[in-house]
């Protein structure tokens, strides 16, 4: 049927491709909810960093134990963080498979088509697969534990120090706190013309590709004009409530680095210790 | 001292414009409750906006508090002169509620500690303490307004401008923020201005200002503004259904000694009549 | 043209966490010409009903018949255009949707989609622009230069240039002051009478409801709660509260006035001279 898209449609549309900040946030408020988001991004970030020095079984498994664990303490059901991986099981099979074919170490196990599989390629394939499996795995908790408002002040603490360098730190901040405040307004918005345009004849599904894209006009038109709009509201309604930059600004949203914060801090650097001291130095 | 007032004050957006709004002088005592109508265009939203230094009279002069506004003292104008718009979106600006409400406190430098007290208890003037986490899109366009007006009352202002805040609410949106607003300005003497084409929503008010193609049509209060039918209809405002009523009555002979402003009052001066023949 | 809702259910994103479920069991039936009201409290299904009218959705199970038009849950309706050409929706805030350089193309947006032929275009814009009332001398501006009025105008006469049998009315007064409302309820009215239409009305305004209607809708929770002439609709104002709605000022005046003068006092399809009338026999009643 011809017809125009839903907001839900569009949603979909959105994690489809991947955009983290729409719509991945499981509310169970679990202790990782709680945490600082500030030492989430910061563990995230280092995990990233220090799993390329794993290279045996111990180091691995100890990386392999802190995300796992990570995950569980985080009581979102693993169907939600399977669906997260989705479209990440292709690449990290994929990766796999490429290993199995290129890689050419150790004794041959076994002849696929005339093609030899060696050992060294099932061990290094699955070394791949599983630190990509891992990365994805603890960069999704923060999309899943965290709010997109919580990432922002984050975003916005961690990147403070750089105010000094004259950049406007505060505005970045704003402008993301105002984007996500505003996404759910405009798709809201997008469904209503989209449906008032199909009503009009348009027909957005069907059809050849150049008319196709001749009927999104229609429909980019009034949204930007009411884009604009609302900035132009906004931006008055900011004023009237005596807006005017960062200077001088108090936050409510304040954040602090609790017990269970410098807790996972410690467990995380024991456990890159740990890792360190055991991987194999040869 | 007047809690604002406008002397001589003429505005247009460029030169060689037309003037939206010509020669207006009027005041707002403290604590009084002003009504401002007339059709769209008439120029009554342009008012509201020059009221907190959101434009600047062309020609004229406006006295705030005592203090005639100025591009120097904006800032603290506004804090004394709070504001509510129409679009129930387009001016909330936090992601929850809370939020929302802490944004004019935070612009303003209100340490943190301070802050929640003054959230909270604002909130609760509007009754909307509840919905403390809720996100504005789970929230009615009444709730948000709601929001809105709690958002201005913690900053303490002394006058509050509704500029057709409730235009694009559905009826039931109307009456909560009509019951909030009648509420909170009774309780606080807060001077208040609502800017509206709805004729039931000025009947509440102590005076009216009715606007015409930029001019002071009339200053009254609303018991005599109704009597004037005819010519409130010329200028494409309508007056409300017990003011039809009565003027019907009249055609049938029978005139009441006061224009009555609500049922009660229409109703009672039926009944006297009744109980006296 | 009739319409006819036979059981209908519409699920939001069925089988998902965010399931739900926007209309229920719902079967009623507008005969061709007729002019209803749907009102209902926000979040009672409205809009939903409303996007069945031109297949925007089609029913999760029961089905829905528009003239000629059926739509079921898993059939892909044959002629969806067809349907689309014939059923007008103004849209709330329709000036939204304006999106082309001047007035005039704007209007002939949808002729030309639906295929009318061009000359006959031309005729329609004009038609169209004096039906609501814009003056000619605007074809040639930009929409986004008129006054909110003007541009309310002229998406309504764009959705009118398609000429539809069916016109569905989503709050097509909101935001306007109180001549502007008169002036486009008049308007819709006077369309109604002259070309026949079905038209359909999603109001807030009870006092709409009872002057332009002969048929009302009331919703709940997706479930049609009442359904019958404004009047009769209208008698039971205690149902209706528990829907969050109210009846026109009208009848709440006359229950104030029943219970006052101890004596029913009931409506008669007045004016307010009626009205004054009736008041006027009864304070006139001897006091016993």
């Amino acid at each position: 049927m011809t017809g125009s898209l839903s907001s839900w449609q569009i949603w979909q549309v959105i994690n489809m491709n991947n955009l983290l900040i729409v719509g991945q946030y499981v509310p169970t408020n679990s202790i990782v909810h709680r945490m600082d988001p500030r030492i989430k991004m910061l563990i995230i970030f280092f995990y990233v960093i220090f799993i390329f020095f794993a290279n045996n079984i111990v180091s691995y498994a100890l990386f392999t134990v802190f995300a796992v664990g990570g995950t569980l303490l985080t009581k979102v059901p693993w169907r939600f963080i399977a669906k997260g991986l989705t479209p990440v099981w292709f690449l990290i099979v994929f990766t796999f498979i490429l290993h199995l074919f290129v890689t050419k170490e150790g004794t041959v196990l076994v002849n696929v088509f005339g093609l030899p599989i060696y050992s060294g390629a099932l061990e290094q394939g699955a070394v791949i697969s599983l630190r990509f499996f891992l990365l994805i795995l603890l960069t999704s908790l923060l999309t899943l534990t965290t709010t997109p408002i919580e990432i922002t002040d984050g975003v916005e603490s961690l990147l403070g120090p750089l105010r000094r360098f004259k950049f406007p730190v505060h505005e970045l901040a704003l402008m993301m706190s105002i984007s996500l405040r505003f996404i759910p307004t405009l798709l809201q918005e997008t469904e209503k013309i989209s449906n008032a345009q199909a009503s009009r004849g348009v027909d957005f599904r069907t059809g050849p590709f150049r008319e196709r894209v001749r009927a999104v006009i229609p429909l980019l038109v009034p949204l930007f004009v009411s884009a604009f709009k609302r900035a132009e509201e906004l931006a008055m309604a900011m004023e009237a409530r005596g807006y005017r930059g960062g200077e001088g600004r108090t936050k409510l949203r304040e954040l602090q680095v609790m017990k269970r914060d410098v807790a996972a801090l410690v467990i995380f650097i024991i456990v890159v210790a740990a890792a360190l001291i055991t991987r194999d130095y040869s | 001292m007047y809690a604002i007032e406008f002397k001589n004050v003429s505005f247009r957006y460029e030169e060689e414009q037309p003037y939206v709004l010509r020669n207006v002088s009027f005041q707002v005592e403290a604590g009084e409750w002003l009504a401002i109508i007339g059709h769209n265009g008439s120029g009554k939203s342009t008012i509201a906006k020059l009221m907190n230094g959101l434009l600047f009279p062309t020609e004229g002069e406006i006295i705030i508090n005592g203090i005639p506004l100025n591009e120097e003292n904006i800032w603290e104008i506004r804090r004394q002169v709070g504001m509510v718009f129409q679009n129930p979106d387009n001016q909330f600006v936090g992601t929850t509620v809370r939020d929302d409400v802490a944004f004019g406190l935070e612009n303003r430098g209100v340490p943190r500690a301070e802050m929640m007290d003054r959230i909270t208890s604002s909130l609760e003037q509007v009754r909307m303490q509840d919905y403390l986490l809720h996100e504005p899109y789970r929230l009615s366009g009444g709730q948000k307004q709601r929001v809105a007006i709690a958002g201005v009352l913690a900053i303490s202002p002394s006058v509050i401008i509704l500029d057709e805040a409730t235009a694009m609410l559905d009826p039931l949106g109307r009456k909560e923020i009509l019951d909030t607003v009648h509420h909170v300005q009774a309780a606080q003497q807060l001077g208040l201005i609502t800017i509206t084409h709805d004729l039931n929503e000025v009947m509440q008010a102590h005076r009216v200002l009715v606007m015409n193609d930029g001019e002071i049509w009339t200053t009254t209060v609303p018991r005599e503004l109704v009597k004037r039918q005819t010519e409130l209809q010329q200028i494409g405002l309508d007056v409300p259904f017990v003011t039809q009523l009565a003027h019907a009555l009249e055609r049938q002979g029978i005139t009441l000694d006061e224009q009555p402003i609500d049922h009660e009052e229409l109703l009672d001066a039926l009944w006297t009549l009744h109980s006296n023949k | 043209m009739d319409i006819t809702f036979k059981q209908v259910d519409y699920t939001y994103q069925a089988n998902s966490p965010f399931e739900h479920k926007a209309l229920k069991n719902l079967s009623f039936h507008l005969p061709g010409g007729s002019f209803t009201a749907i009102v209902g409290h926000t979040g009672s299904g409205k809009s939903t009903l409303l996007q069945h009218l031109n297949g925007l959705v089609r029913p999760t199970s029961g089905s829905v018949q528009i003239g000629e038009h059926t739509l079921e849950p898993k059939k892909k309706p044959k002629q969806a255009k067809e349907l689309r050409k014939q059923v007008g929706i103004v849209f709330q805030y329709p000036e939204h949707q304006l999106f082309e350089e001047t007035v005039e193309k704007d209007i002939a947006f949808g002729p030309r989609n639906f295929g009318v032929a061009e000359k006959e275009i031309a005729k329609r814009v004009k038609e169209s622009a004096a039906a609501v009332g814009l003056d000619l001398s605007l074809l040639s501006r930009s929409p986004f230069e008129l006054s909110g009025g003007q541009m309310r105008r002229v998406a309504i006469a764009g959705v009118l240039a398609v000429r539809p049998r069916v016109l569905v009315l989503d709050e097509p007064t909101a935001g306007l002051d109180p001549r502007g409302q008169q002036e486009i309820m008049d308007m819709f009215y006077r369309l109604h009478k002259e070309q026949q239409l079905t038209t359909i009305l999603v109001t807030h305004s009870m006092e709409d409801a009872l002057t332009y209607a002969d048929h009302m809708l009331v919703l709940d929770k997706g479930e049609k709660y009442m359904e019958g002439t404004p009047v009769k609709v209208f008698q039971d104002r205690q149902a209706l509260q528990q829907v969050q709605l109210d009846v026109p000022e009208i009848f709440q005046f006359l229950q104030k006035t029943s219970e006052r003068f101890g004596k029913q006092v009931a409506y008669e399809g007045e004016n307010v001279d009626r009205l004054a009338e009736q008041l006027a026999d009864l304070a006139g009643d001897k006091h016993e």
